[in-house]
C-alpha cells in the first residue's frame, strides 16, 4: 500500500512515498542508490543482501519496507566513520577476507551485528552466526580470522 | 533452447583486425598526452603459447604527465587477484610504486584484445606482455632522462618513478610532460631479472581491497543509467521445451510495464525490478516437454553405453596382457554435474545510444561478448563496447555472456537502457555446468610395489589432468564423449569449463586408484607414490605437503584419517594432505586439517597465490562433499542454495596451511585452479584411511558414506 515511510538509514532520516510492501533490498539498491548491498539468491539463503535493522542482521531480500518503518537500518556504506574504516573492514583487508568481494558487504554486516550483541564471540559462535552467509570464492578462514581480530580491536562499535 | 557446449576457449574469437595508422591516432587522441606503449609484433615466446594473447593496437600502458601509470588489460578481475598481480609486474619493470598504477580492465574500447580470462593464464600469458610493455616504457623514459640530464643511460638510476644521475633528478611525469610518444614493442624487451625484483615476489594486499570492504566496488548490477528498466524474461520450464502458446495480455495491462515479444525472446520491463517480476508471473505460456534420456542417477550408465570407441590421448607399451605376479585392480569412479554458482549471478546493463551499444556485463570474456553481441544485433564490432566492472566470481561460468546478449537485444528493441539480472533459478538453469563423469581404470602392481600397467578410460570429463604422472611402462589413456571437458553434445543442458575443467574428476579417479593399490600392497600411500615417481617437481611437492602436514607413515587404512593426493594442472604441481573424521552414525565427514603445497614457478604475489589456494580448497569441498546438480533430462531440479549446497563456514577446515615451493627459474604457472584438483581424492583417501571404506562417487554425501559403511 502506498504510504509515507520513515526510517533511519546509516544515521540519516529517510522518508519514502511508496508501496510499503516493496522489498528493502531493491529499495536500497534502486531508489536510494546504495549498491553495496548485493543480490545473491533472493530467498534468504546466501546472506549477500544482509543489512542490520536495529542492530540485528536481516536478509534485506526477505524484508519489506513496512518491516523497517521507524527503525535504524545500517548498510555497508554506514560502517566507515569520519572517513576511517571500521575495525572489521580493516581486518577483512588484513586477513584477506574476500576475493571477488561480492559476498563481502553481507559478511561484514552479519559480523557487525554479531559483534554488537557479542563483542567477544568464541570461534564456534562465529562459525554458527556466519553459517548462513555463502562465499563461493572460499575466503572463509580469512573472514573468521578477521572477525576474531576485529573483536579485539574495537569491532563492537 | 537446445543444449550446447561452450568451447574452451572459444574456437575462433574474432581477431582484433584493427587497421593500423588510423586507430592508433584515434587512440592517442582519446588518451591525450604522455607516453603510450602499444604492442604489435609477436614476441616468439608468446607466439609459442597455444592460446591467444593480445596483439592489437590498443595500448598496454600509458604514462601521463603527472607520472601516473595506467595499465590496460583485456583481462577481468573476478576475485583471482590479477588486478593486483598485473600491476605488480608493471610496477616492477617500470620501477614505480604500486599505488601509482591505475588498472583499466575488460573495456573493449580501451584495452588490448584478449581471448578471455580463464585457465589460470592471466599471469602466465598476459604477464609477459605487461612486463615487455613496461620495460619498453622504462627504456623510453631512460632515453628521455638521459637527454634531459645530459648523462649517459648507464649512469642513471631509477626508483619510484624518479630518475637520478647522482646529482640531478627528474620524475617520469616531468619526462612525459608535453610528449606524445607512442612506442611499439618489437623484439623481446630487456626484462629485470629475479635478483633485481622489488615488486614481483613480494606479498601485497589486494589493490581492490578498500573498494570491496566499503561497498564502493562496482559490479555490473551496480551501474545506473537514467531511465533504465529492469527486464525479466520468460523462460522455458526445462531445456528442450518448445512453446505452444503465449498470452501476455495481463502483463501488458499492468501499468508501467513494457512487454517485448521478439521471436523466442519474451520479456517484461519496468523501472522497478520487483514490478517486472510481478508482470512476468502474469504471462501465460504452455510448453511441449521432451522426454528425458537420463537423470542424476542414470547418467553414468548412459555415458558408458553411448560412449562409443573413444579417442586415445596416450598410448605406450602394452595394456592388454597382464604380467605374471602382478595384482590387478579394476575400479569405476563417477562425479556429478556441478554449477559454478558465483555469488553474483550473470548481470548486464545495456544502453543503445547514437548508434552505439554500450554494455556493462559480468563476463570473463568481454571481447568474446562483443563479437557475439555484434553478430546477434547485426552491428559492427566497433559499434559495440563491452565494459567489465568487477566480476563477482566466474569459475568458468561467465565466459558465455548470454545475459549481455539479452540486455542488448532488449535495449535495442525498446530504445531504453535495460538491465538483466539473472535470478538464482535462472543461474541454475542457464549457467553452463561442469559435466558429470565416469572414469574406469584397470591397473596392475608388481610385488615390488611398482605400477606396471595403467589402462584409463574417462567419459565426458575430457583429458584435463588425465596423464598418469607416475612412471608406468604400459599406459593407455582414452577419452570418450569429447576430448575436452563437456566437449560433446550428450548433455541435456549446456556444459562448459568449470574451474580446472575435467581435472577434478580425473585426479579424483587416479589418486584414488593409486591409494587403492598402495593399500592392497600394504605400502604407505606417500611412499607408494614416491616409489613410482621420478618427476622431481612431483616428488618435491609431495614431500613438501607431507612435511608441513607432519606425515606419519603407515599403510592404509591406518586409522589416522589422513591422506595425500597430488595433481599437475596448468603447469603447476599441487599436493594436498588432509585429515578427516567420519561420523559412523551419520556418515558425515568432518574435515579437520588441510595442508596444500604448490610449485607454480615464479610467484608474483605470494599473498594472492595463497589466497587462491585456500579458495580452491574451500570451493573444492563443495563438489567433494555436497554439490551435485539434480536433474531429470533437461529439467533442472535445483533452483537455489537450499538444495544445491555450497560449502558453508561449518563445512570448511578451521585452518588451511599453504606452502609455496620456491622455483624462480620457472616462468609463472597457473595459480587460480590447481589446488581444487586433488580435493576429491585426498578427502576420499582420508575417509578410507579413517574407516577402511572406499568411496567411488562424488559428492560423498552423508547418505552415500553411510551406505558404504553399512555395505562394508
Ligand atoms: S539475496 Fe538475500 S539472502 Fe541471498
Ligand atoms: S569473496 Fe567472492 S563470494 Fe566471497
Amino acid at each position: 500500500m502506498k504510504k509515507s515511510i520513515r526510517f533511519h538509514l546509516n544515521g540519516q532520516p529517510v522518508t519514502l512515498d511508496t508501496d510499503d510492501r516493496r522489498t528493502l533490498l531493491w529499495v536500497i539498491r534502486t531508489d536510494l542508490n546504495l549498491t553495496g548491498t548485493k543480490f545473491g539468491c533472493g530467498e534468504g539463503l546466501c546472506g549477500a543482501c544482509t543489512v542490520a535493522v536495529n542492530g540485528t542482521a536481516v536478509r534485506s531480500c526477505q524484508t519489506s519496507l513496512a518491516d523497517v518503518e521507524n527503525k535504524n537500518v545500517v548498510t555497508v556504506e554506514g560502517l566507515e566513520h569520519g572517513g576511517k574504516l571500521h575495525p572489521l573492514q580493516q581486518a577483512f583487508i588484513e586477513h584477506g577476507g574476500f576475493q571477488c568481494g561480492y559476498c563481502t558487504s553481507g559478511m561484514l554486516m552479519n559480523a557487525w551485528a554479531l559483534l554488537q550483541k557479542q563483542p567477544h564471540p568464541s570461534r564456534s559462535a562465529i562459525v554458527d552466526e556466519m553459517n548462513g552467509n555463502l562465499c563461493r570464492c572460499g575466503a572463509h578462514q580469512g573472514i573468521i580470522a578477521a572477525i576474531e581480530d576485529a573483536s579485539k580491536t574495537g569491532g563492537a562499535r | 533452447m537446445t543444449a550446447q557446449s561452450w568451447p574452451f576457449p572459444p574456437a575462433e574469437t574474432s581477431s582484433p583486425g584493427i587497421a593500423t595508422g588510423l586507430d592508433r591516432r584515434l587512440f592517442c587522441k582519446l588518451l591525450g598526452g604522455g607516453i603510450v606503449v602499444l604492442m604489435t609484433s609477436k614476441p616468439a615466446d608468446l607466439l609459442a603459447q597455444r592460446r591467444g594473447y593480445p596483439e592489437d593496437l590498443n595500448a598496454y600502458l600509458r604514462i601521463d604527465e603527472s607520472g601516473g601509470v595506467t595499465l590496460f588489460s583485456g583481462k577481468i578481475e573476478m576475485g583471482q587477484g590479477v588486478h593486483t598481480s598485473l600491476a605488480q609486474m608493471a610496477a616492477e619493470e617500470l620501477c614505480v610504486s604500486l599505488d601509482s598504477i591505475t588498472m583499466v580492465m575488460g573495456d573493449t574500447d580501451l584495452c588490448p584484445w584478449d581471448a578471455g580470462t580463464w585457465g589460470s593464464q592471466s599471469t602466465r600469458m598476459f604477464g609477459p606482455a605487461v612486463r615487455a610493455a613496461a620495460a619498453e616504457a622504462r627504456a623510453v623514459l631512460m632515453k628521455l632522462a638521459s637527454e634531459k640530464l645530459g648523462s649517459p643511460k648507464e649512469q642513471l638510476v631509477v626508483e619510484n618513478g624518479v630518475v637520478s644521475n647522482g646529482s640531478q633528478k627528474v620524475t617520469y611525469g616531468e619526462l612525459a610532460k608535453g610528449k606524445q610518444i607512442a612506442r611499439l614493442v618489437g623484439e623481446k624487451a630487456v626484462l629485470r631479472t629475479v635478483k633485481q625484483f622489488k615488486a614481483i615476489g613480494t606479498p601485497v594486499k589486494r589493490m581492490d581491497a578498500h573498494e570491496k570492504v566499503t561497498g564502493r566496488a562496482k559490479y555490473a548490477g551496480d551501474i545506473r543509467v537514467p531511465g533504465m528498466l529492469y527486464a525479466r524474461i520468460l523462460r522455458p520450464p526445462m531445456h528442450g521445451a518448445t512453446r505452444k502458446s503465449l498470452d501476455t495480455s495481463k502483463a501488458k495491462a499492468m501499468s508501467g510495464v513494457t512487454v517485448v515479444e521478439h521471436d523466442d525472446l519474451v520479456a517484461v520491463l519496468h523501472g522497478d525490478p520487483e514490478r517486472a517480476h510481478e508482470a512476468l508471473a502474469l504471462i501465460k505460456a504452455e510448453w511441449d516437454r521432451p522426454t528425458a534420456a537420463f537423470d542424476t542417477e542414470s547418467v553414468a550408465g548412459y555415458f558408458v553405453k553411448t560412449g562409443g570407441d573413444g579417442e586415445a590421448v596416450t598410448s605406450h607399451g602394452d595394456v592388454t596382457s597382464t604380467a605374471a605376479g602382478t595384482r590387478v585392480f579394476q575400479s569405476t569412479f563417477r562425479t556429478g554435474y556441478v554449477a559454478h554458482a558465483p555469488m553474483e549471478p550473470h548481470t548486464a546493463l545495456a544502453e543503445w545510444k547514437d548508434g552505439k551499444m554500450t554494455v556493462w556485463a559480468s563476463t570473463q570474456s568481454p571481447f568474446g561478448a562483443r563479437t557475439r553481441i555484434a553478430n546477434v544485433l547485426g552491428l559492427e564490432e566497433k559499434s559495440v563496447r563491452v565494459i567489465t566492472p568487477f566480476v563477482g566470481g566466474g569459475f568458468g561460468g561467465k565466459s558465455p555472456t548470454e545475459q549481455g546478449v539479452e540486455a542488448t537485444q532488449l535495449a535495442k528493441i525498446t530504445g531504453k537502457p535495460v538491465a538483466v539480472v539473472w535470478t538464482r533459478a535462472e543461474e541454475f538453469f542457464f549457467d553452463t555446468f561442469g559435466p558429470a563423469s565416469v572414469v574406469k581404470i584397470n591397473s596392475t602392481v608388481d610385488d615390488a610395489g611398482k605400477i606396471s600397467m595403467w589402462d584409463y578410460h574417462v567419459y565426458a570429463a575430457g583429458n584435463g589432468s588425465s596423464e598418469v604422472l607416475y612412471d608406468v611402462p604400459n599406459v593407455r589413456v582414452k577419452t570418450y564423449l569429447g576430448r575436452r571437458s563437456g566437449g560433446e553434445n550428450v548433455h541435456p543442458f549446456a556444459t562448459g569449463p568449470w574451474r580446472a575443467p575435467g581435472a577434478g574428476p580425473n585426479v579424483f579417479a587416479r589418486e584414488s586408484q593409486i591409494d587403492i593399490m598402495a593399500a592392497a600392497s600394504k605400502i604407505d600411500p606417500l611412499e607408494f607414490r614416491l616409489r613410482n615417481a621420478s618427476d622431481e617437481r612431483l616428488r618435491r611437492v609431495l614431500k613438501a605437503a607431507a612435511d608441513a602436514f607432519g606425515w606419519k607413515a603407515g599403510a592404509g587404512p591406518s586409522g589416522q584419517g589422513r591422506a595425500i593426493a597430488v595433481a599437475l594442472d596448468v603447469g603447476t604441481y599441487c599436493a594436498i594432505a588432509a585429515e578427516v573424521a567420519v561420523d559412523r552414525k551419520t556418515g558425515a565427514i568432518n574435515v579437520k586439517r588441510v595442508v596444500a603445497a604448490q610449485d607454480m614457478g615464479l610467484v608474483i604475489n605470494p599473498w594472492g597465490a595463497k589466497m587462491q589456494m585456500s579458495g580452491c580448497v574451500n570451493m573444492g569441498l563443495g563438489y567433494v562433499l555436497s554439490e551435485e546438480l539434480k536433474f531429470n533430462g533437461g529439467d533442472i531440479l535445483d533452483k537455489n542454495f537450499d538444495t544445491y549446497e555450497l560449502p558453508r563456514f561449518a563445512a570448511v577446515a578451521p585452518h588451511i596451511e599453504t606452502v609455496l615451493i620456491k622455483n624462480d627459474d620457472l616462468a609463472p604457472q597457473g595459480g587460480g585452479e590447481p589446488a581444487i584438483v586433488p580435493m576429491g581424492a585426498v578427502i576420499a583417501n582420508a575417509v578410507f584411511d579413517a574407516t577402511g571404506v572406499r568411496m567411488y562417487r562424488l559428492p560423498m554425501t552423508p547418505e552415500r558414506v553411510l551406505a558404504a559403511i553399512k555395505q562394508a
